[in-house]
Order: structure tokens, then C-alpha cells, then sequence
């Protein structure tokens, strides 16, 4: 069977369901196209796949479209999918595999800037034990070149009091660098 | 009661005003909040959604430091409480992770014990008679709705707290207070809080979404359990007069008596005033 894409026929990577399966722990096979998840999802009107379409994507195989997609990045982790989902599929664990295959295999998608915000985040973590919200928002600003986006917001948070200036270094931080040493994470 | 306490990140920054209610409320209660050694970032979605052994290595070692002090942990933040419950869920789970994360925080951790959200505390805990002897300042006349969001029902296999499409714990805690709960249909509705800082487009449609339901059921404040919902839901309507949104640990001082003075000083920080609500009611 030919899938044709976008760009005409697609290639197909039939491991690829037999992996995701393995690393979400998760039985696709167990998804019977209701839509239930895609009715539910908040975000599925912004996704270029619905999700009961990426999850029918990975059961054919289709590795480059399902980890070029911007639905994996715009997934809004609010696990509603996961609730309703009559059989347990747990499409919030497909999409977390999803993502993490993306990174690892440094697939250029069409969403940038989400995947940028969690390595910032994470980044944050790795330098002082304790997200610094002042210092990633203002790291993330650069790498994503969007000066001006909630800088009046920023201003008046900063006004109240509410954004810490200095972050907070904790003591066991090289245990929580050698975590991210280990698990290969962020920045690693 | 004592239980061990992770405030986690936001309760240093965006949410140090909820930590000050939080604090007051439990000492009220006879609830003792021993916070837990050095704890780091539970990783948020951050982490789930990009390194699956990250993120439970990041909420294993608190829970590992919890192990230690050897009681159940309290968490007030919906977002670390899901984290942190979903590592010792799949840590029970699976035996196999749960030594990978031993080997990867360089401690022991058996998973013993549990971690409960601060809803869960006050009404199943503390329970709701014990609340409603405390209350001097009945909420009258305050009209809200209670917002749960994402994570204190969800996902329901992990959590196991209330109904993960209609829950009442908020509401029936409100009753007790003495404000009128309104029934209303978004009450587990995502705010988006994780596109926060990216998707700003999405989160004002989300948010308009669910104050446009607060609204066609004449609800005058909202009332949240999370930080992040609550600064999206503050800073993100598009329609004015905002709504004002509430914890409800500020209601429960409020109703409890407690100094106005202290009330006022928790609610100063807010972006969306919600003093002038709450005068108009008398109960500042």
C-alpha cells in the first residue's frame, strides 16, 4: 500500500510502530479510529494531524511525516485524550515518545519554537537545580529572536514583584547535573 | 497532621503570594508543612515531553529525599503534584524503572509513600465539617466557580482524585465557605498553561473558552488551585472587566477570619484586582 503525502508518496518505515509500542508501553493496535481524542483535544483545531490521525500514521509507518509534524509539538499535555480514550490508549505517551524520537534523531519539524521553550526550561534546571523564570524567559527571547512579544506583561510582573531577579542555586546541584549527564538531557 | 512539603518552583516567583495562604490556611489547620531538604524542579512538561528517564530521575530524587524524612508528601501546585504521582505510580508499576531511577539519582527509593494534592487535603484530610466549624466570615452572596483544570483529575488512573469530567471537591469546599458554587461546564478545561511563554494565540482562545463559560453562568471570580492556571486566566482575557481569580486558600482565610491585613497582603500581587469584589460583598 502507498501512502501519498503532501510531497507525493511517502515513505514508509514499518518498525516504526512496533518501536513507539515498545517505548510508550503502549498498545496501538488497542485504537479503533472513534475520534474521541481528536473531539476532545483543546488544540487539534492549530495541529496539521489530529491525533487519531498521527496515531493511525505510526501504525503505517509514516516516521518522517509523524516526526515533522507540528502536532506532536502543539500536544498540549492536558491528558483528556488519555481519560476519555474508550480503549486506554495512552496518547499522551505516544506523543511524549514521539517527541523524544524527534529530538534525538534531530528531525527539523515544522514547530520550532515549542521544542526551543523546553530545552530553555530544562536548560534553566540543569544550571541552578530550580527553573529561574527571569533568566529563561529572557534566554528564550533570544534563541527564538521574539523581543517584543509580553515584554509590557514582563514589565508589570517585574513591577509586583512577582519575577524573582536572582534564582536560587541549590546545594545538591551536581546531583542534579550528573541526572542530566546520565539520562542524557537537556544540553547533554 | 504533618506531611513533608514540596512548594516547587513557581511558589518562589510568579506564586510566592499563593504560598503565603497556603502557609496560613494549613497552620490554621493544624496541618504541618515540613518542606523537604533542597528539593530541585519536578521538570514539568518540560521534561515528560522530551526525556522520559529526565523526567522521573528530576521528581525521583525529591521523592527519594521525601523517602527519607518518611512521611506522605503534600503539594499545592497541580502541575508537580501530577509529576511527582506519576513517578511513584509507574515506579510501582514497574520495577525496572524504579531501579533505573535509584542508579540515575545515585539514592535508594522504594516508592513508599504517597504524594497528595492540597484539595485533596483539605476535604478528604482535614474534611469538611472540621472546615466549616472554622468558618467566622460566611462567603455570602460571593458567586464563583471553581476551576480545576488539567491535572488535579487528570490523567484519572494516576491521580485517582474526584471525577475526572465533573469534579466537587472545589465546590463542595466552597459550599462549606459559604459562597455559592455555581455548576458550569469548564471546569477541567486546559488553560493552555504550557504554551504559556510559545503559543500565546492558542492560550487566549483557550482562556476566552473558559471565561466566556464562567461568565454565561454569572460567576463574579473563579477560583483556582494552580499558579500557572491562575496567571493565565488572570493575564490572558481579552474581555473587560476581567473576572477575578481566586485560590481558594485565600477564600478559606478569608472565611476563617483571618487579619485583613494579612488577606489584603496576599491579594496585592494580583495582575486582576479582585479587592473591589470583594468589598462590594463586605467581606474586606
Amino acid at each position: 500500500m502507498q501512502f501519498i503525502g503532501e510531497t507525493g508518496p511517502a515513505k514508509r518505515e514499518p518498525s516504526l510502530s512496533g518501536k513507539v509500542k515498545e517505548l510508550s508501553g503502549t498498545d496501538l493496535d488497542r485504537c479503533y479510529q472513534c475520534l474521541t481524542c481528536s473531539l476532545s483535544c483543546p488544540v487539534a483545531y492549530a495541529m496539521d494531524y489530529y491525533p487519531n490521525q498521527i496515531i493511525r500514521m505510526v501504525q503505517l509507518g509514516l516516521k518522517d511525516e509523524v516526526l515533522k509534524s507540528s502536532t506532536i509539538w502543539l500536544c498540549a499535555t492536558c491528558e483528556t485524550c488519555v481519560a476519555r480514550c474508550p480503549n486506554e490508549v495512552d496518547v499522551l505517551r505516544v506523543m511524549d515518545t514521539l517527541r523524544e524520537m524527534a529530538l534525538q534523531e534531530k528531525v527539523e519539524g515544522k514547530e520550532t519554537v515549542i521544542p526551543t521553550f523546553h530545552d530553555t526550561f530544562l536548560g534553566s534546571i540543569r544550571l541552578w537545580g530550580r527553573s529561574h523564570e527571569l533568566s529563561m524567559e529572557l534566554t528564550l527571547k533570544v534563541r527564538t529572536r521574539d523581543f517584543f512579544t509580553d515584554l509590557i506583561m514582563g514589565i508589570k510582573m517585574l513591577l509586583k514583584g512577582k519575577l524573582r531577579i536572582l534564582p536560587i542555586r541549590i546545594k545538591g546541584l551536581k546531583e542534579v547535573k550528573d541526572i542530566f549527564e546520565k539520562t542524557k538531557g537537556a544540553g547533554s | 497532621m504533618k506531611y513533608a512539603y514540596y512548594p516547587g518552583c513557581s511558589m518562589e516567583s510568579i506564586a510566592a503570594d499563593y504560598a503565603l495562604s497556603v502557609e496560613a490556611v494549613c497552620k490554621a489547620l493544624g496541618v504541618e508543612l515540613e518542606e523537604l531538604d533542597d528539593w530541585n524542579c519536578c521538570g514539568a512538561s518540560s521534561g515528560h515531553c522530551t526525556n522520559y528517564r529526565l523526567s522521573h530521575a528530576l521528581t525521583g530524587r525529591n521523592l527519594a529525599i521525601a523517602e527519607k524524612m518518611g512521611m506522605d508528601i503534600a503539594v499545592a501546585c497541580p502541575a508537580c503534584f501530577v509529576r511527582l504521582k506519576s513517578t511513584i505510580h509507574e515506579a510501582r508499576e514497574d520495577d525496572k524503572l524504579r531501579r533505573d531511577i535509584e542508579q540515575v539519582i545515585g539514592r535508594p527509593y522504594e516508592a513508599k509513600y504517597d504524594v497528595k494534592n492540597l484539595v485533596d487535603i483539605m476535604v478528604n484530610d482535614i474534611g469538611i465539617e472540621e472546615i466549616r466549624k472554622r468558618v467566622k466570615k460566611p462567603l455570602a452572596g460571593l458567586k464563583v466557580v471553581s476551576y480545576y483544570g488539567c491535572f488535579l483529575v487528570r490523567p484519572p488512573k494516576v491521580v485517582q482524585f474526584d471525577d475526572p469530567e465533573n469534579p466537587q471537591s472545589l465546590d463542595i469546599l466552597m459550599d462549606a465557605l459559604g459562597a455559592e458554587a455555581l455548576d458550569w461546564s469548564g471546569k477541567v478545561d486546559c488553560c493552555g498553561g504550557s504554551f504559556s511563554l510559545t503559543k500565546q494565540d492558542i492560550v487566549r482562545k483557550l482562556i476566552s473558552n473558559i471565561v466566556n463559560q464562567a461568565r454565561q453562568v454569572g460567576a463574579e471570580a473563579i477560583v483556582a488551585a494552580c499558579s500557572l492556571c491562575l496567571a493565565n486566566l488572570e493575564q490572558r482575557q481579552t474581555v473587560s472587566p476581567v473576572i477575578p481569580i481566586l485560590y481558594f486558600t485565600e477564600l478559606m482565610g478569608l472565611a476563617f477570619g483571618m487579619p485583613e491585613k494579612e488577606v489584603r497582603g496576599w491579594l496585592k500581587k494580583r495582575m486582576a484586582n479582585p479587592v473591589p469584589l470583594l468589598e462590594s460583598h463586605n467581606l474586606l
